[in-house]
């Protein structure tokens, strides 16, 4: 079976700086993958890459199949990938409500004239995407805000929310930056329920880019460690843990 | 969300211009005017909301494209007007009204296409800019007047004309804005990159709303034209502009009532203050300035942002 995501050899350049180099990552069908490594080894750099933010200086990057070069961010997001970002980036003059609503206009064409005319065809959609938005918003919880402003919620539900807009463009590929990022250990523990929760519900792929070890650890099945922009080691949790060459991109190289 | 409402709400507004329009001959002429004045300044400053308050793109060049629609209409009834027999003028006008708007939204395009490059400040230059090209090019043409600009323009916009347009517009902005589909609006004020992330065509939104608001721009340009009988190129330069920008963002961007009370309030404010004579504008400066310093938010927040 092919993967869901690939992507061969892919490098991008800034200027003179190689953020990402040659990097090879597959990800499955159904599949929680982790995207290691320390500060600044082209993380997001790689997530961008693969949401069409940037296009890739070499590689190629294909998803179910398709090549994405050129593939604008979202056509992509229309096509099955969505995505949440490592500083949250909710919209921040809407409510709960309305910040899934907007996530799902996408995949239900609604166009100029249906706005104006209101027809039956209209309010049909509507009162769908109304139903499927707060179907959405009760699974994780959220529904007795949705009318509050999204920017209101406590910092754990804003991270929940922003997973929840982005199940909303119904994907196959979901991708987390730094889900993990300012919360407590209790938080923590919550989201990893929360993110196999996710993958086993909605049966999408994951891929997870995270600092905290615990947590990528914890859920992925497989996992890919990056450093300075290139790929150093793949494989389960266990082998990741014991990989040398991950432990020294981590804590540094013993001398002599 | 009750959606009977909006077009009910629609065609009462539109009967209730008309009918007042019926017997508004018995009415004070000049009080008439100041009437249609603030019709047609609800479709300039609700029109100018969809781009500057709902998709957040900070265009100064609404007053050009009021020009282009205004130039436009009465250039047509000035043609054809002589050719055709009384019966025929009503038609006529409508017309030259759509036609006034279609030209300013095919300008709206142009200046929509840059807009999908520049954000904030660089994008209200540029617009500001396009603004003065318009008002340079009816200044140094010949075809429209040139400086003298054009006269002798037949009275066409009545209370029915102007107030039946500003509820076409109100009804168009809140029922785009007020959808699934509209939301994409909103989305692109608040974050582009999320926006495109979550699947919305950034570029689509923004030039339709430039194109929508231009539309209605031209709309308002061309009833502005058959209202004062009289164009002239100055009346069309940045200030214009900014008394626009003003309603909106003192009706709070981006809601719909609120910039419609701004744009009836700032229409009748300098007319009361004709009794004060030279101070008129200080006061009208100082009032504004009091109101931004006291409500930055906006004057009129009543209602959910985005609704109307």
């Amino acid at each position: 079976m092919s993967a869901l995501l690939q992507c061969e050899k892919v490098t991008i350049k800034f200027g003179g700086v190689t953020a990402v180099s040659e990097l090879d990552l597959h990800i499955r069908e159904h599949e929680l993958v982790g995207l290691i490594g320390p500060n600044g080894a082209g993380k997001t750099t790689a997530f961008n890459l693969i949401t069409g933010v940037y296009q890739p200086t070499a590689g190629s990057i294909a998803f179910g199949g398709n090549p994405t070069a050129g593939v604008k961010p979202e056509l992509l997001s229309l096509r099955g990938i969505s995505r949440t970002f490592q500083n949250i980036r909710l919209f921040a003059s809407m409510t709960v409500f309305d910040n899934v609503r907007t996530a799902m206009q996408g995949n239900r064409a609604q166009r100029v004239r249906d706005a104006l005319l209101r027809g039956k065809a209209f309010r049909e959609t509507e009162a769908r995407v109304k139903d499927e938005a707060m179907k959405l918003l009760k699974i994780f919880d959220l529904a007795a805000a949705c009318d509050a402003p999204g920017k209101s919620l406590p910092y754990g539900d804003q991270r929940r929310l922003e997973i929840v807009r982005a199940l909303a463009t119904q994907p196959k590929l979901l991708l987390l930056d730094e889900p993990a990022a300012g919360m407590n250990p209790t938080e923590k523990q919550q989201l990893m329920e929360l993110i196999r929760f996710v993958q086993d519900k909605f049966g999408i792929a994951v891929l997870l880019v995270e600092h905290d070890m615990k947590v990528v650890m914890g859920i992925c099945q497989r996992i890919t460690v990056l450093d300075y922009g290139r790929k150093i080691a793949e494989g389960t949790p266990v082998e990741i843990r014991n990989d040398p060459k991950v432990i020294a991109a981590y804590l540094g190289k013993e001398e002599g | 969300m009750m959606h009977g409402r909006e077009k009910l709400f629609l065609l009462l507004a539109i009967a209730v211009a008309v009918a007042l329009s019926l017997v508004s001959g018995s009415f004070n002429r000049y009080y008439l005017g100041i009437a249609v004045d603030v019709g047609i300044n609800i479709i300039l400053a609700v029109s100018l909301n969809l781009i500057n308050g709902h998709t957040g793109q900070f265009s100064l060049g609404h007053a050009g494209f009021m020009a282009v629609g205004g130039y436009t209409a009465a250039k047509l009834t000035l043609l054809c007007g002589a050719l055709l027999p009384p019966a025929a003028q009503p038609f006529l006008f409508a017309a030259a009204l759509l036609a006034g708007g279609l030209v300013a939204a095919l300008a709206g395009l142009f200046v929509g296409v840059p807009s999908l490059r520049l954000r904030g400040d660089y994008l209200a230059i540029v617009t500001l800019g396009f603004g003065e090209i318009i008002r340079v090019i009816f200044q140094t043409s010949e075809f429209f007047g040139a400086a003298t600009g054009l006269t002798g323009i037949t009275k066409m916009t009545t209370f029915g004309w102007a107030w039946g347009f500003a509820a076409v517009t109100v009804y168009v902005v809140a029922s785009l804005v007020n959808s699934t589909y509209g939301r994409g609006f909103i989305a692109v004020h608040d974050d582009e990159i999320a926006a495109s992330a979550m699947g919305i065509n950034t570029v689509r939104y923004k030039v339709t709303a430039f194109v929508v608001g231009a539309f209605f721009a031209g709309i308002a340009g061309g009833l502005y034209a058959h209202h004062k009988l009289v164009l002239k190129p100055d009346g069309f330069d940045f200030v214009r502009s900014i008394e626009i920008v003003v309603m909106v963002i003192l009706g709070g961007m981006g809601r719909t009532a609120g910039v419609i009370c701004a744009a009836v309030i700032l229409t009748i404010l300098p007319e009361l203050l004709r009794g004060v004579a030279e101070y008129r504008m200080i006061i009208y400066a100082l009032l504004i300035i009091g109101l931004m310093l006291t409500r930055p938010q906006g004057l009129f927040t009543f209602g959910k942002k985005g609704d109307a």
